[in-house]
């Protein structure tokens, strides 16, 4: 919302500090976003009085002129082609050195053989018309030097505020001029309409109360209100004989100020009540109303209609229409149409101001996609007690900017009349909710400054509710607007005691911590990627309303996101490249919503560690290996029940026992990378949102262990993980460790098969063992292992 | 066994020779003393299976001593020479160590946890819900009229007729009060969905950190002093805070807060617009209708809510200039934020 710091001062009759409103709007609820000064471009211009105005010598139609603008150095000689200029009169001066609209910066300059040392200018010189007849005659006794928007009246600053939703009353200038009222303890008042005969010498401009009607005649206009869920009051009236035309300067000037452009008197009229009161109005021609009549209905099922932009639309029931004695012409609140328009010719004017109802403004103003000012404001709710009063003030300043006579009243139809709201505030509970008592006279001094009327009731007040602050409907409302009226800063800030809340830590975010802590210390980086992608997978959750095809779907798996983060890398030249996410994963689920899961993925490629300067050579690249052991960290987190099996592609599948549903799995990704890049590889697994138990001591052996080496041939059929088990059952309790540490395939092992080595740590917690014992045992693994997997010990 | 004795005493006569012998040598003595397969001394050792367990007991204590005295002294020498060599020809102490890759948690992450934790000291625990949602968590239960403009700048996604995803971590109030009687004190972590196009400050997903706290007697005073609590210990002890009114439905008073610029100490700078204040959460009194909505006695029971933007208070405290470098994971972003080293 703009609004001008101009009119405000008019409403509130002082002048007013652009830094100050803001501190207060900002007080009051309506944050200002800019402040923005209008027609700066002329803040150099000054009045200059002309002393004497001769002839120029060397052409006839310049004069030369002894101006005086105020300088310090006495008046100045001033070069002259207007033919009006007049000793004694004053005149815009722009002095040497001013940038005039349009950007050009006057210089000091000769005209014919004599120095020019400024400009007195025109209306269109200065963008204020397009009159270039002559210079702008200023009918003025200020001084010379004075600022010219001072001397116009112009200088105004546009305050661009932030109006909250539940506000509707700051979208006009009173709103906003009561809320400063209160604040800086000002009356407000409506100013004068110039031209319009003094408040009560026309009472035609007085509504007569037809409560309770649905229809009626205003001046020969039949006025049938058959849809009062959609339009639950609704006011017209007739004005005879008016001249369209442009407006006076006064009107344009208020409606340039808040960003509007002029359009004619009749409908500037209205658009200066919208701004002033929040009262949208529509004014059409009565002379194109089929009647004449006007009626309010519901629209009907695909009813076309042609709005005011051109466009044929369709409309549905639920939408309220304006109609003639014929057809629909203007969408209620939303948009009017070209046929019933106010023209040059128009000389008999309809007038309407109505309450639109706001959830049906919304819903047919998202149904068309159109959108106005007057359908922003129904959408709010606008004041249905003050609507007469703002058809009264409209056809004051109609009559007074556009002639015309008003014969009869205002027709108002208000079937289901209401009476203003009651709302009971206990002051006790004002001070349970805000924590501190606030006086029963302060609350009551609070809500009159912004137009509640207060009045007690028991113990209570009842609070009556203006018709403009629909938002106010229970007594928690109350309590806000005392906190706000007082100010949210005059209340103390001091941590009290509180008592532990029932909700514990939830356990997912628990899990999700550890599994963050194993990834960072595997070396990999957190990364968030867009949780919308491309389908991935039949049971895929697809937005309804996507902004792009791409970007349509929930994600299914983190993986495919995270490859596509690697690839961004690769385009800014990273080539290693750690990744890990933690995030939501989306899929079908039996209900409504989908199912939901939390994910640990992670990618890896490039160079296994950092180059140091005596590695000598290249560190190798990340391979499967790098893979494996990042997804078993990755499951003994997220999954600490699942067990790791090689699964199908050269990958491998964490798998829950006994049902074997895979929760996990890891290979190598293909993708399109660039020749420098290495070989990529991705992981990811469910989370599952166990606590771990907590890890029990074992006490560390004090004897002395027993190594032994087992070098042996396997088979193709053979794998590490059989022979591993064999070696643990036959081996028993006495074998500490197991592990791999060498594997061979070369000319000493026949083709087709390897020689895999094992490191074999035996040791007896409570004696050193022998070695005939340990060698007795290894004698018996190496049995085992022939006859079970006809695996033999590695000669030599 | 006194033979083998004797050996072994002649093995420990080499210990001076140790003691004086360069590199090579040094090479050569343990190949010839401990040497795993013609080592003296494991020559001795492999002889004591062959002798009756009384004589083996004796011989081999003696032996494993005496290899033990050899093996430190052959490290000693090691080390000795090492130092003598280091006077000669001094390392370049200014070459880089040896690295190891380094993890690091994004910086979201870091800040959610952060905002977490500091609510944690007074009081606050931490839970999370689903982030598609129905209409009546994200919306009505909520307290906002159908049809009603609030819900304007609530765009969302759409995922059927009244399901959505969330477009704030609100609904998980609602969550939390049906499912938890009073007190409830919990911050809410999650991610959120607007129809926002990506533009330096938005993006249709971000991250939301709400909270809620309802119990008999919570008051207006509780709430400021709360979360004035949170802005000093999250920009500083030196932070002024101050609360504006403001309109959500599901508060009532509703506030938005912003703190003093932690960049310029409140005097003005590109970061908070030269204003001075950065506006970090928007809040209030939790409105009655939400309470009974959750069959929660709005009568006994009062409380307060707020929510914030982590991304936002990221880019505040970090510096980052666009949204969009939150979801780039560029390592060489993401790295700025894993703490020093690779
Ligand atoms: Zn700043």
């Amino acid at each position: 919302m703009i609004v001008s710091r101009r009119w405000l001062e008019e409403l509130l009759g002082q002048p007013l500090d652009p830094k100050d409103i803001e501190e207060r709007c900002h007080g009051f609820g309506a944050p200002v976003e800019a402040v923005v000064p209008l027609h700066r471009e002329l803040a150099d211009v000054v009045v200059g009085r002309v002393l004497e105005a001769g002839r120029h010598p060397n052409a006839d139609r310049l004069s030369l002129c002894r101006v005086d603008a105020g300088g310090a150095d006495g008046p100045v000689e001033v070069v002259c082609g207007a033919p009006n200029v007049t000793a004694g009169k004053a005149y815009p001066f722009a002095p040497v050195g001013t940038v005039l609209p349009g950007g050009v910066k006057l210089e000091r300059r000769k005209i014919r053989g004599v120095t020019s040392n400024g400009m007195l200018c025109s209306a269109r010189e200065l963008g204020l018309g397009q009159d270039h007849e002559g210079i702008l005659e200023l009918d003025t006794a200020a001084a010379p030097g004075t600022p010219l928007l001072e001397v116009l009246g112009m200088a105004d600053d546009q305050i661009h505020i932030e109006v909250t939703a539940n506000r509707p009353d700051l979208l006009g200038h009173k709103g906003v001029a009561r809320e400063l009222a209160a604040s800086l303890g000002a009356r407000l008042r409506l100013p004068p309409i110039p031209g319009a005969p003094p408040e009560g010498a026309t009472p035609a401009l007085h509504a007569v109360p037809t409560r309770g009607q649905d229809r009626g005649t205003v001046d020969g206009l039949e006025v049938r209100l058959e849809y009062p869920e959609g339009a639950p009051r609704y006011l017209m009236a007739v004005v005879r004989g008016v001249r369209v035309g442009p407006s006076p300067s006064w009107l344009a000037a208020r409606l340039t100020a808040v960003g509007q452009r002029s359009i004619n008197n009749i409908v500037d009229a209205t658009n200066y009540i919208l701004f002033e009161l929040n009262q949208p109005l529509h004014a059409f021609d009565l002379a194109r109303l089929r009647g004449p009549a006007v009626v309010v209905r519901d629209a009907r099922a695909a009813e076309p209609i042609v709005t005011l932009d051109g466009v044929a639309r369709t409309l549905a029931p639920g939408m309220t229409v304006i109609a003639d004695a014929e057809r629909a012409t203007i969408v209620a609140g939303v948009m009017g149409s070209a046929e019933s328009e106010v023209t040059a010719a128009t000389t008999d004017v309809v007038v309407e101001c109505a309450y639109f109802d706001p959830p049906r403004t919304r819903r047919t103003r998202r149904a068309l996609g159109l959108q106005s000012e007057s359908s922003y404001r129904f959408e709010r709710g606008i004041d249905m007690l003050a609507m007469p009063d703002a058809m009264r003030r409209a056809l004051e300043v109609i009559v007074a900017v556009a002639g015309g006579t008003v014969r009869e009243p205002p027709l108002d139809l208000w079937p289901r009349p209401q009476q203003p709201r009651t709302v009971f505030l206990r002051p006790e509970r004002v001070a349970r909710l805000l924590g501190v008592a606030v006086p029963r006279a302060d609350i009551e001094r609070l809500l009159s400054s912004v137009g509640f009327v207060v009045a007690p009731k028991d113990e209570r007040l009842a609070v009556q509710v203006p018709g403009w602050r629909p938002d106010v409907t229970r007594e928690v409302d109350l309590i806000e607007e005392v906190a706000r009226l007082r100010g949210y800063d005059s209340f103390p800030s001091e941590l009290g005691p509180y008592r532990l809340g029932t909700v514990p830590d939830a356990p997912v975010e628990r899990a999700k911590s550890r599994v963050r802590e194993t990834c960072v210390r595997a070396g990999m980086l957190e990364a968030r990627t867009m949780p919308l992608g491309p389908a991935d997978g039949p049971d895929a959750v697809a937005l309804a309303n996507p902004m792009s095809v791409e970007e349509g779907f929930l994600r299914r798996r983190l993986l495919p996101g995270l490859v596509r983060r690697v690839a961004h890398n690769w385009t800014v030249r990273n080539r290693d490249i750690r990744l890990f996410e933690i995030g939501t994963v989306f899929r079908q689920g039996p209900g409504a919503l989908p199912h939901e899961d939390i994910a640990v993925a992670g990618v890896l490629t490039g160079a296994r560690r950092p180059r140091h300067w005596t590695d000598g050579e290249e560190v190798p690249d990340m391979d499967i290996w790098d893979l494996k052991h990042h997804f078993e960290l990755a499951v003994a987190s997220a999954q600490p029940d699942a067990v790791i099996r090689p699964g199908a592609e050269e990958g491998w599948d964490a798998v829950l026992e006994p049902g074997g549903e895979v929760v996990g799995r890891a290979q190598a990704v293909r993708t399109d990378q660039p020749a420098w890049a290495a070989a990529v590889f991705g992981f990811e697994v469910r989370m599952a949102a166990t606590e771990p138990s907590p890890a029990a001591y074992r006490a560390m052996p004090t004897t002395p262990p027993v190594e032994r080496d087992l070098a042996l041939v396997l088979g193709s059929g053979a794998t590490a993980a059989a022979v591993e088990a064999v070696i643990r059952r036959v081996a028993g309790s006495l074998l500490e460790s197991v592990a791999v540490f060498d594997e061979y395939r070369g000319v000493t092992v026949p083709a087709g098969e390897r020689s895999v080595a094992w490191r074999c740590v035996f040791r007896d917690p409570g004696r050193t063992l022998r070695e005939q014992e340990v060698d007795a045992v290894l004698t018996r693994v190496v049995r085992a292992l022939k006859e079970e997997l006809d695996v033999q010990r590695r000669e030599g | 066994m006194r033979d083998l004795l004797a050996s072994l005493d002649g093995l420990r006569g080499r210990l001076p020779e140790i003691a004086q012998a360069d590199a090579m040598h040094l090479q050569q003595l343990r190949t010839e003393l401990l040497g795993r397969k013609a080592g003296a001394l494991t020559a001795i050792l492999k002889q004591l299976a062959t002798l009756d367990p009384e004589v083996r007991r004796t011989v081999g204590a003696a032996a494993n001593a005496l290899k033990g005295e050899l093996e430190a002294a052959l490290d000693a020498r090691v080390r000795a020479l090492a130092e003598i060599a280091g006077d000669e020809a001094a390392h370049d102490l200014t070459m880089p160590g040896r690295t190891a890759w380094r993890g690091g948690l994004h910086v979201l992450t870091q800040v959610v946890d952060e905002v977490c934790d500091i609510f944690r000291e007074v009081g606050f625990t931490r839970a999370v819900g689903p982030e598609a949602e129905t209409e009546r968590n994200n919306f009505f239960a909520l307290n906002f009229p159908v049809d009603h403009p609030a819900l304007d700048a609530q765009e969302s996604f759409y995922l059927g007729d009244d399901v959505l995803l969330r477009t704030h971590t609100s609904p998980v109030q609602i969550r939390t009060l049906e499912t938890h009687p009073p007190p409830v004190r919990v911050v809410i972590p999650g991610q959120v969905y607007r129809r926002d196009t990506f533009d330096p400050s938005h993006s249709p997903v971000f991250e939301q950190i709400e909270g809620l706290a309802v119990d008999e007697g919570i008051t207006f005073v509780d709430f400021k002093a709360t979360l004035a609590y949170f802005a000093r210990r999250f920009f500083g002890p030196r932070t002024r805070v101050r609360f504006s009114p403001s309109f959500f439905p599901f508060t009532e008073p509703s506030a938005d807060m912003a703190a003093s610029c932690s960049v310029c100490d409140g005097r003005g700078c590109p970061t908070c617009k030269q204003t001075g204040w950065l506006e970090i959460l928007g809040s209030g009194m939790v409105h009655p209708a939400v309470l009974e909505n959750c069959g929660v006695d709005a009568e006994r029971y009062t409380g307060f809510a707020f929510g914030m933007g982590a991304q936002r208070l990221a880019m505040v405290r970090h510096g980052i200039p666009d949204i969009r470098l939150f979801f780039e994971s560029d390592v060489r972003f993401l790295r700025q934020f894993a703490g020093r080293g690779r």
